[in-house]
C-alpha cells in the first residue's frame, strides 16, 4: 500500500493550486456576486489541460489519470466551487461517456475539441420529472431513417447556456422503462434546441444551470452512444466517474471553510488570547481536519480503482456522500468559528456554506448514494 | 499511490481472519461472560508469531510491520476484542523494548514476549494522572545500584499476566524527570492489587499495580534517564493506530452481524434490508469504516517508513473508535430486541468498543493532538 503521490499526480497539484491561487481564488467573489461565467478562466484552464485531465493525448486530453483528475478538481474548487462544476462536468459527464461509449468517428468530431478545452460540454439527463428516478424519462428520440427525431424538456442541466454539446439521454422504447433509454452526443446548435429557464441558485452561482428545450430535433443515428436501450448504462457508468468529481469538488470546498476558519481562528482574539486556543474552537478544527482527510481518501481510492477499470460503484458513493456532507459540516462549522463575519459577504465563509450544499444534492443525492451503497452489502 | 495490499500482507489477513473465526469467535461470548482471560488465545497467538510483529527474528519477533500488525489486530480483535487488546499492548510493549532497550534488555524480554510466556504491560496511568500523563507520582528514587520504586498505577491492561511491565516513574521532582523502568513479576514490594470489572472487554484484565519499596537494579531501566514521556509519547503513536485498528475489526463484525440479520428478519411482509430506515444505517456504517481504514493504514504507511505519524495516528484513532461506536451502535438498533440479549454478539461489540474511544488517548487528547499541530 503506497499513500504517496506520482510525480506527475505532484506536478498536477503544484500547478492546479498554483493558478487556483493566482487567478482563481482572487475573482471568486465577484464571480458569485454577479452570477457571471468565469468565461477567461475555462480559456486558461483549457491551455493547462484541465478541461479532459483522464482523457488521452490523442483525443485532446491531457492523458493524465483519474486521481489527477481529482486532485486538480479539489484544488480549483478550494478557490471557486463553481470554476470547479463547470470543470467537472467536462470532464466527467460529458468527455467521459464519449471517450466509452462514442464512436471512432464521433470522438474525433466531438470530444477533441472538448478535452482540449475548445468545446464545453454539458449532461442532459435530468428532467422536471425525473430526478433521482432517472429511469422515468419522458424526452422521446423516435427513429426516422438515418435519423431520429428528439421532442422534451431537459432542466437543471450545469453548462448548458455556454455548452457546444451535450451528451443528452432519450426514451426510445418506453414499454422497456429504463431498458428504453437511448444516449445521444447532440450539437447544441442544431435547429430545435433553445434553452429554457435560466436558473437563480443559493450558490455556485457562476456556474450557469438552465432547462434545454427539444423541438422536432433531427439526430443522426450516428450519434448514439452504445445501441438503443444501452442509456442507462451509459448514464451510470458515466456518473460513477462524476462523483469522483464531485467529491474532489465537495473536499475543495471544505478546504476552503477550514483553512479559512483556521486562519481567522489564529487572528481573532477574545477574552484575552486567540480563539483558537479555546477547545471549543480546536475541537471543530479537529474534526473537520480529519474528517477532510477521510473523505480525500475515500475519492482518492475510488478514482485509484477507475483508472484501474475496477468496478467501483460502491466506493465512488460513498466517496461522494461522505465527501459532500463532510463539505456541509465544515461549512456550518467554519461560519460558525467565523461568528457574525461568517454571515456576512466580507468574508468567503458564507459563500462556501451556500457553495457546499450543492454537493449533496447533483449527481445523485445523498439518499442515492446510500441506496447504491446499501444494496451493495446487502447484496453481497 | 496503491491501495492495494502486498502479497504478504494480504497472506496475513487470511491467516489470522481464519485464526480469528475458527478459535476466538466462538469462544469470545464465554470469555465475556465468564470475565476469563483466554489464556489459551494468547498461546495461539504467539504460535503464529502474532506477538512481537513489530521487531525482527534476532530478537524472536515477525517483524510484519505496522500495516500487516494493523491487519492482524483488526482481525483477531473482530473476533474477541479482548485477545485483541491483550495482543496490542503486548506488541507495543516488546516494540518499546526494541526501540528503546538494550541488547542486554531485548535479549532478556522480547523472546519471552513474542513467545507467549507472559503478556506485555505498560503502566503508565494512575489514579491522579489520566489523560494528564505527566502528572503522574510514582517515584523512583536512586540507591545505589538500583532505584527505589514507591507508588501505585492503576487502569492496567494485562498487568496481571505480565511477564514484564514497562513502569513511568519520577526520577527527579524538580524539574520534573520522568523515567521507564523494566519491571519483571515476582520482584520484592510489587504487587498486582484489584482487578477492575468493567463494561466491556472482559476478558482482559484490567488492574492495579503498587510499589513498595521496590527495589529495581539500574540495569531494569529503559532509555536514558528523563527519557520516559518521550518512550511512553511515541510508543503511544503506534499504539494508536493498534487501537484503531481494534475498533474497526469490533465494528465489521457489528456491522455484518447487523447486515445478515437485515437480510434475515422479515416485518411488514419483507426483509428489513428493503427498508430505507435500515438501509441508511448500514450505507453510512459502511462508508465511515472504509474511511477510518484508509486513515489507519495511512498512518501504519508513514511509521513504515520512518517519518512523523503523530496526527496521522491520532486521526486514526479518533476517527475509527467515535466512527466504530456509531456503526455498533447502529448494529443493535437495527437488531432491535435481539441486539439486547446475550444470544447474538451485537450487545457485546457495543460494550466492546466503548473503550476504544477511552484507553491510550481519549478522543479529547486526540482532538488536542490534532489541533495542536494544526494551529501550530
Amino acid at each position: 500500500m503506497v499513500f504517496d503521490l506520482t510525480e506527475e499526480q505532484r506536478m498536477i497539484q503544484d500547478t492546479a493550486r498554483e493558478f487556483a491561487r493566482k487567478e482563481v481564488l482572487p475573482k471568486a467573489a465577484e464571480l458569485d456576486e454577479n452570477s457571471r461565467f468565469p468565461e477567461e478562466l475555462i480559456r486558461q484552464m483549457a491551455e493547462l489541460g484541465f478541461m479532459g485531465i483522464a482523457v488521452p493525448e490523442e483525443y485532446g486530453g491531457a492523458g493524465m489519470d483519474n486521481v489527477c483528475y481529482a486532485i486538480a478538481m479539489e484544488e480549483i474548487s478550494r478557490a471557486c466551487a463553481s470554476t470547479g462544476v463547470i470543470m467537472s462536468v467536462n470532464n466527467s459527464l460529458a468527455c467521459d461517456p464519449i471517450l466509452k461509449f462514442g464512436s471512432e468517428e464521433i470522438k474525433r468530431e466531438y470530444l477533441v475539441p472538448m478535452a482540449s478545452g475548445k468545446t464545453l460540454g454539458c449532461f442532459g439527463l435530468t428532467e422536471p420529472g425525473a430526478g433521482s428516478d432517472a429511469g422515468s424519462q419522458k424526452t422521446t428520440a423516435v427513429r426516422d431513417g438515418d435519423f431520429y427525431v428528439v421532442n422534451g424538456t431537459k432542466n437543471f442541466i450545469t453548462n448548458a447556456p455556454q455548452a457546444d454539446t451535450c451528451v443528452l439521454f432519450t426514451m426510445t422504447d418506453k414499454a422497456k422503462s429504463h431498458k428504453g433509454i437511448t444516449a445521444f452526443v447532440v450539437d447544441m446548435k442544431w435547429k430545435g434546441i433553445s434553452l429554457g429557464k435560466h436558473e437563480k441558485k443559493m450558490g455556485i452561482k457562476a456556474s450557469a444551470t438552465s432547462s434545454i428545450v427539444f423541438e422536432d430535433v433531427r439526430v443522426p443515428a450516428k450519434n448514439r452512444l452504445g445501441n438503443d436501450g444501452d442509456g442507462f448504462k451509459v448514464a451510470m457508468h458515466t456518473l460513477d466517474g462524476g462523483r469522483v468529481g464531485i467529491a474532489a469538488q465537495a473536499i475543495g470546498i471544505a478546504r476552503a471553510s477550514f483553512e479559512d476558519a483556521l486562519a481567522y481562528s489564529k487572528d481573532r482574539k477574545q477574552f484575552g488570547q486567540a480563539i483558537c486556543e479555546f477547545q471549543a474552537i480546536q475541537w471543530m478544527l479537529a474534526d473537520i481536519a480529519t474528517e477532510i482527510d477521510a473523505a480525500r481518501l475515500l475519492t482518492w481510492r475510488a478514482a485509484w480503482m477507475k483508472d484501474r477499470k475496477m468496478r467501483h460503484s460502491k466506493e465512488s458513493s460513498m466517496a461522494k456522500l461522505y465527501a459532500s456532507e463532510v463539505a456541509m459540516r465544515a461549512a456550518v462549522k467554519g461560519v460558525q468559528i467565523h461568528g457574525g463575519y461568517g454571515y456576512i459577504k466580507e468574508y468567503p465563509a458564507e459563500r462556501h456554506f451556500r457553495d457546499a450544499k450543492i454537493t449533496e444534492i447533483y449527481e445523485g443525492t445523498s439518499e442515492i448514494q446510500r441506496l447504491v451503497i446499501s444494496a451493495a452489502l446487502l447484496k453481497g | 499511490m496503491d491501495f492495494r495490499l502486498t502479497d504478504e500482507q494480504r497472506q496475513v489477513e487470511e491467516m489470522v481472519r481464519g485464526l480469528s473465526r475458527r478459535e476466538f469467535a466462538p469462544r469470545a461470548a464465554q470469555v465475556d461472560e465468564e470475565s476469563r482471560y483466554p489464556a489459551e488465545n494468547h498461546r495461539l497467538l504467539a504460535e503464529l508469531g502474532l506477538l512481537g510483529m513489530l521487531y525482527p527474528a534476532t530478537f524472536g519477533g515477525s517483524e510484519a510491520g505496522p500495516v500487516s500488525y494493523a491487519i492482524a489486530l483488526r482481525e483477531v480483535a473482530g473476533g474477541c476484542a479482548s485477545t485483541g487488546v491483550g495482543m496490542a499492548v503486548t506488541n507495543m510493549t516488546g516494540e518499546a523494548i526494541f526501540r528503546f532497550g538494550t541488547d542486554a534488555q531485548r535479549r532478556r524480554h522480547l523472546p519471552m514476549l513474542s513467545g507467549g510466556k507472559g503478556a506485555g504491560a505498560f503502566a503508565l496511568t494512575e489514579p491522579g494522572a489520566g489523560s494528564d500523563a505527566g502528572g503522574l507520582s510514582t517515584f523512583a528514587r536512586e540507591n545505589g545500584d538500583g532505584f527505589i520504586l514507591d507508588g501505585s498505577k492503576n487502569f492496567i491492561t494485562n498487568g496481571e499476566h505480565a511477564c514484564v511491565t514497562i513502569v513511568m516513574a519520577l526520577t527527579q521532582k524538580s524539574p520534573r524527570r520522568v523515567s521507564a523502568f523494566l519491571v519483571e513479576p515476582g520482584t520484592k514490594g510489587f504487587s498486582v492489587g484489584k482487578r477492575e470489572r468493567k463494561m466491556g472487554i472482559k476478558g482482559s484484565d484490567t488492574v492495579s499495580l503498587s510499589f513498595e519499596e521496590c527495589r529495581v537494579p539500574k540495569s531494569s531501566m529503559l532509555g536514558a534517564p528523563g527519557d520516559g514521556l518521550k518512550i511512553a509519547l511515541s510508543t503511544l503513536d503506534g499504539g494508536r493506530i493498534g487501537i484503531a485498528s481494534q475498533a474497526i475489526g469490533i465494528a465489521r463484525s457489528a456491522l455484518s452481524a447487523a447486515t445478515e440479520y437485515a437480510k434475515d428478519r422479515r416485518q411488514f411482509g419483507q426483509p428489513i434490508g428493503e427498508f430505507q430506515a435500515i438501509q441508511w444505517k448500514l450505507a453510512d456504517a459502511a462508508t465511515e469504516l472504509d474511511a477510518a481504514q484508509l486513515l489507519a493504514f495511512r498512518a501504519a504507511c508513514l511509521k513504515e517508513r520512518g517519518v512523523p505519524y503523530s496526527k496521522e495516528a491520532s486521526m486514526a484513532k479518533l476517527f475509527a473508535t467515535e466512527a466504530g461506536n456509531r456503526a455498533s451502535h447502529a448494529a443493535v438498533q437495527v437488531l432491535g430486541g435481539y441486539g439486547y440479549i446475550r444470544e447474538y454478539p451485537v450487545e457485546r461489540h457495543l460494550r466492546d468498543i466503548r473503550v476504544t474511544t477511552i484507553y491510550e488517548g481519549t478522543s479529547e487528547i486526540q482532538r488536542l493532538v490534532i489541533s495542536r499541530a494544526l494551529c501550530g
